[in-house]
């Protein structure tokens, strides 16, 4: 029984990263129908970013605020410089750059910083069951996915944001700036993706430490549907509980084909995700 | 008002509209007629910028905006209900409405907007709160036209409001725009495939026929002539 406990309180703690990468992917997916593969990059860099900052500085949430201008910044600019020209062709030109500029960040990153890992500090102690580190990572997310919640529920930005995802063309016809729209979209969906990247990466840094992570959250916000952001939240907390589980309960070795199982299932039997039709449309 | 001057504008090969000239005076209700495809949907569109015409010009309010983007005509006074309504399903009735005042700065005449609309069709008022895809056709015609007018537009475009609707409805949406007209001065420019309903609420009318005008006249005067009728109008 303490076991099964420790392991969901672990699940807990992965699960928030999960659901903070998983919202910011769909954030995007719902105004563009496009997946952002570039998202762990872009969270990569801010993280490095914060590193070097940290470490001239020695001040860890220095570091931690940089990372979320910069990963902020990042989405703004890969929207306007580069998915708004590809974007009129089809979705699937705006994937495959998403995907180029992935590889492409990844590298540069280890031009820079190189392809060897680098300690990455916690914000708190890490040490024991649920330590501060994991109950910060929690609260975190849980604050962050509210206040993304909110400004969509309850705010003109968010209403005008939307209404732009929605039927983007009625949007222009209401005086809805629908590309500055999306731009703050990208801007949004970066900043929560950064979050995820700070908490994920710790103990160490290195270009390809989000590959993992991010095949997860693509896995919850599937789990959730993808043009579902409460969805996707619940999805990310249950995929890591559940990986969580299966690692101590039957090997960690099995994680990755588990997560994988989940995905052709889900994909398979409720495309739409679990949280179906009804629910994602009211979001 | 509006000023439609040799606007061509094509799909490819189709020439969608063909040197089409309309002008509309500022307070006036002018129909535009005709079959299925005679490009009437394609003229609004057109003036609210959503296709961009090969040729001519087009001036509202005294403005040239041929080349001005859709969302910068809304925010000039232009409101265009598009064929359906285009009322957005996944927000509720109230966010809708909102939505058609967003872009206005003054709180307090947004908020006054919304307690005309509301008087305007009560339906709304009662189903603020409900989703906007569990209203009836006519509520949702209601619904689009309402948020149009929360934006206090000088020129209302309307893509064929009888669309599907009983013609009890249909009246009424009639009675509501020739009420609008004769108390705040609105402009409309009625696209319908209804001639007899949207002729007996109008000043002018045009006819179209294969992107061409192929008769242009006083209301009245078109209603009166039976071989028109009978040619394009079908009545």
């Amino acid at each position: 029984m303490n076991t099964i406990w420790h392991l969901v309180l672990n699940g807990i703690s992965s699960g928030a990263v999960y659901a903070a990468l998983g919202l910011s992917l769909v954030i995007i997916y719902r105004a563009t129908r496009v997946v952002n593969f570039a998202q762990p990059a872009l969270a990569l860099i801010s993280a490095y970013l914060a590193y070097a900052t940290t470490k001239a500085t020695g001040s860890y949430w220095l570091g931690f605020a940089v990372a979320l201008l910069a990963g902020t910044l990042l989405g703004v600019l890969v929207e306007r410089l580069l998915i708004r020209r590809v974007s009129r062709r089809s979705e699937l030109s705006s994937i495959i750059v998403t995907l180029g500029l992935l590889l492409v960040l990844q590298a540069v990153a280890g031009m820079i910083w190189s392809n060897e890992p680098h300690a990455f500090g916690y914000a708190f102690d890490f040490r024991g069951r649920f330590s501060a580190t994991d109950l910060f990572a929690v609260s975190a997310v849980l604050v962050t996915a509210a206040g993304v919640l909110l400004l969509f529920k309850f705010t003109p930005l968010g209403l005008r944001m939307r209404a732009a995802a929605f039927r983007p063309e009625v949007a222009k016809m209401l005086g809805v700036r629908v590309g500055l729209m999306l731009t703050a979209g990208w801007g949004l969906a970066a900043l929560v993706g950064s979050l995820a990247g700070m908490l994920a990466i710790p103990p160490f840094i290195s270009p390809n430490v989000l590959d993992k992570v991010f095949v997860f959250a693509l896995t919850a916000a599937v789990l959730g549907g993808l043009d579902n952001p409460v969805g996707t939240i619940v999805g990310g907390f249950a995929l890591g509980i559940g990986l969580s589980c299966i690692s101590g309960l039957v090997g960690p070795e099995l994680v990755p084909l588990a997560a994988l199982a989940v995905l052709v299932l889900v994909l398979a039997v409720r495309p739409s995700g679990l949280f179906g039709r009804t629910i994602a449309r009211r979001v | 008002m509006l000023e439609i001057d040799a606007v061509t504008t094509t799909y490819g090969a189709v020439r969608a509209l063909d040197e089409v000239t309309i002008g509309v005076d500022e307070g006036s209700i002018t129909a535009v007629l005709g079959a299925n495809g005679a490009g009437k949907t394609t003229l609004l569109r057109t003036i609210s910028g959503l296709v961009r015409p090969r040729s001519g010009r087009i001036t509202a309010f005294g403005r040239d905006i041929t080349r001005t983007p859709t969302d910068e005509i809304a925010r000039g006074g232009l409101a265009h209900v598009p064929e359906g309504g285009g009322v957005i399903t996944e927000l509720t009735v109230e966010e809708n409405l909102r939505l058609g005042a967003l872009w206005r700065r003054d709180r307090a005449d947004r908020a006054a907007a919304l307690r005309e609309v509301h008087e305007l069709f009560p339906p709304l008022a009662e189903r603020g709160d409900r989703a906007a895809s569990t209203l009836s056709g006519g509520e949702r015609q209601m619904l689009a036209i309402g948020r149009a007018l929360m934006s206090r537009p000088r020129l209302l475009l309307l893509d064929e409001p009888s669309l599907g609707l009983a013609p009890l409805v249909t009246e009424r949406i009639m009675h509501v725009l020739r009420d609008l007209r004769s108390r705040t001065g609105l402009t409309v420019v009625l696209v319908e495939q209804n001639a007899r309903s949207a002729l007996s609420i109008s000043d002018r009318g045009f006819v179209l026929a294969l992107g061409r005008v192929v008769a242009s006249d006083d209301a009245g005067t078109l209603l009166a002539d039976d071989q028109l009728r009978h040619a394009y109008l079908g009545f």
